[in-house]
């Protein structure tokens, strides 16, 4: 296990700028996502630590070796991707076996035969050891190819989307296993996402990521309660950060230079009519199975909280709506009282 | 449009039975959605539907028509698959109007379908444009303009947005749904995302081995699981499913967890001693310090507004979903309580709701 750092990466292809002048870093034992959409360059900046990219620019150094132009095989990593890759005609033994079968470790095989059993055991597959692994269920193949990476004991692991193919009942489970493995094995994890709630669970840091630059890192609440920008606090929060003119709530006192206002459920105060800082109407309530998602028009703005139970509203309700500390944003999207 | 009626529907490979007697009406309409894990039997029934499987028995109606035996092409039926088959040498106009040209429609009647298509899909920019060059959600619109454009009885379609990113596809299903709310056009939908399911279907029939076991709206399948695969298979958390035993008499409105009572809805049938399931929702748990029914605090997952905490108890692991500033210590034991309101119970040996003022029991199917 060790730390590893990127420091001033860039990746160009062609004419994009996939990776700008990337700096980050990845304490032993860390967990770091990276979130961010489909062509943020998430995938580019593991690829680039894995080794299967060569950076334009910069230096990566995974402990105290600088692996900027070391092969992916000479950098102690293992990697575990979205579409699981076994071989489809070996045995789940095998498949976990195979990185530790590879002729330059020369691992023997009795130590092979424990680590392959602890591993199973970890992953909760060890009842299928004997099976082919053309017979397992997706989530059973998604654990293999886990534990292919974990098998051995790299000094990182890099991670792509790899609970993405899954449903959604095996992403919980998964979720929370790999967690818990991390934890226990102590390993550093780099952990490429674009699903906020893995990020938010799993990660001890997040690092946003938006057109090839890092544009926030912290922990996950920190990102969530003190976004530096109006694109970092709408990467998290499901129902999404409501972001309203300054005009819509014109008795709130808002900072100087204050354009948008943030507001998230934790942010409003709803209650059938009184007096409040604005006035709207309960226009419909979602229901999504996991959450209710309650949609109010203010001042012709929709605006979508989480629906408290108690608070008894149906549609129709006129309601009034008062603001609880929100984020404010000024007219660049940075957030106003943010640090630099 | 037309109402599409399943009846005893039945489709076994040798001695595999992937449908078992399966029977449901999808109103003419409607927005319907077939629910399950992956080998429920969900894709093989809407094959059936669609004709590219032929039943071992039972009937399909399409409107008044017997359509059992009819070949694909005469069902006036339009399938839309996950993945998107697009001919990569045509342009987007050419790929949508493929299948009216197909039909021998003259070039007028096209020229007016397709711009129509591209206007309710909002894709009329993108009509010249090589399909090569076009985002996985544009595509996905273009194939589904290859559906529409035909105007035909239903829609089909397979886990339509099963290739797609998750931010994208819950963009999606919003489209689809309002496109839904346009067209009124038949549709039954196959996918094993129950967020999918959730918010774009009108009523879901939720499957698992071959068999259909509840039908219903949203709100229905999600409060009033007819069965404990249901109650498992909905919501993420999924329900909370704690193990007792007890016996059960019609007219009370507790039950008793060890030395705790809990209040339910009021029971609606007797049951002697047996090993039941109380099924709790995450958001039905809530805090109480002077509650008798206790448990440990094991970890919790911050979500930012609320958080999934995981507790044990002597009756199986629960969790709750809590506000997020209710701090929570790992080890802490807490009191707990439940909404009423929102309680299902089970017999946990058969897995089948137990009848109560809030539920009909397993009668929905």
């Amino acid at each position: 296990m060790s730390d590893f750092a990127l420091s001033g990466v860039s990746k160009r292809f062609g004419d994009i700028l996939a990776v700008d002048d990337i700096s980050l870093e990845v304490e032993n034992g860390g967990f770091m996502a990276l979130l961010g959409p489909t062509g943020a360059g998430k995938t580019t900046t593991l690829r680039l630590v894995a080794g299967l990219e060569a950076p334009d620019r910069g230096a990566i150094r995974i402990g105290e070796a600088d692996v900027t132009r070391l092969p992916p095989a000479a950098r102690d990593v293992a990697f575990v991707f979205q579409q699981y890759s076994l071989y489809p005609h070996l045995s789940v033994f095998d498949n976990l076996a195979f990185p530790l079968r590879s002729p330059v470790r020369r691992t023997p095989e009795d130590e092979i035969r424990r680590k392959v059993t602890e591993t199973a055991a970890l992953l909760r597959i060890d009842a299928k050891l004997g099976n082919s692994a053309a017979r397992l269920s997706g989530g059973e193949m998604q654990r293999v190819a886990i534990g292919r990476a974990l098998v051995r004991r790299p000094a990182i692991y890099l991670m792509d989307e790899p609970l993405s193919s899954l449903d959604a009942k095996l992403r919980a489970e998964l979720r929370l296993e790999l967690k818990r493995i991390q934890v226990e094995l102590g390993a550093t994890f780099l952990y490429v996402t674009h699903d906020q709630i893995e990020a938010m669970t799993m990660a001890t840091r997040i690092g946003v990521i938006d057109g090839g630059r890092i544009v926030q890192v912290g922990a996950p609440r920190e990102i969530y309660e003190t976004p530096r920008s109006v694109y970092v606090a709408t990467r998290l929060g499901q129902p999404r950060i409501n972001l309203l003119p300054r005009a819509a709530a014109p008795d709130l006192a808002a900072p100087p230079g204050a354009e948008t206002i943030g507001a998230r459920t934790e942010h409003l105060r709803i209650v059938k009519t009184g007096s409040s800082s604005a006035h709207g109407k309960v226009e419909r309530i979602e229901h999504l199975g996991d959450q209710n998602h309650l949609h109010i028009r203010i001042q012709g703005q929709d605006v979508v909280t989480l629906a408290d139970p108690d608070a008894g509203l149906s549609v129709g309700d006129d309601i009034g709506v008062s603001f609880v500390n929100p984020l404010f944003f000024d007219i660049r999207g940075d957030r106003i009282g943010a640090a630099p | 449009m037309a109402e599409i009626k399943v009846e005893q529907l039945r489709k076994a490979f040798g001695d595999f039975v992937a449908v078992q007697a399966s029977d449901f009406v999808v109103g003419d309409g409607e927005f319907f959605c077939l629910l399950g894990p992956s080998g429920c039997g969900k894709t093989t029934t809407l094959r059936m539907i669609a004709g590219l499987e032929l039943p071992s028995s039972g009937r399909i109606l399409l409107g008044s028509e017997d359509v059992t035996f009819k070949r694909a092409a005469e069902r006036d039926i339009a399938f839309v698959f996950q993945f998107f088959a697009l001919y990569p040498h045509m342009n987007v106009r050419q790929n949508i109007a493929f299948p009216l040209k197909a039909q021998g429609m003259g070039r007028a009647e096209r020229a007016k379908r397709v711009a129509e298509a591209a206007r309710i899909l909002q894709i009329e920019p993108l009509l010249e444009r090589s399909v090569a060059g076009l985002s996985s959600g544009d595509r996905q619109r273009v194939a589904l303009g290859r559906a529409i454009v035909r105007n035909p009885k239903a829609f089909l379609m397979d886990e339509p947005l099963g290739a797609l990113d998750s931010e994208l596809r819950h963009a999606m299903t919003g489209e689809l749904r309002a496109l839904h709310d346009r067209l009124h056009a038949t549709t039954i939908y196959v996918t094993h995302d129950q967020l999918e399911a959730m918010s774009m279907a009108d009523r879901v029939a939720v499957m698992n081995r071959g068999v259909v076991e509840q039908i219903g709206t949203p709100r229905e399948i999600y409060d009033r699981p007819a069965s404990v695969f249901v109650a498992d298979f909905i919501g993420s958390p999924a329900m909370n499913l704690l193990t007792f035993s007890g016996r059960l008499e019609a007219g009370a409105t507790e039950v008793h967890l060890g030395g705790a009572k809990v209040a339910a809805p009021r029971l609606r049938e007797s049951l002697p001693e047996r090993e039941l399931l109380l099924g709790v929702r995450p958001e039905a748990v809530l805090i109480d310090e002077a509650s008798p029914l206790r448990g440990a605090v094991f970890g919790a997952e911050y979500l930012g507004t609320t958080q999934i905490v995981a507790i044990t108890t002597d009756f199986g692991p629960l969790r709750a979903r809590l506000p997020a500033d209710v701090a929570m210590r790992v080890g802490e034991s807490v009191g707990l309580a439940f909404r009423p309101e929102k309680l299902s119970l089970f017999d946990k040996a058969s897995g089948r709701a137990i009848h109560t003022a809030l539920h009909q029991g397993a009668a929905h199917v």
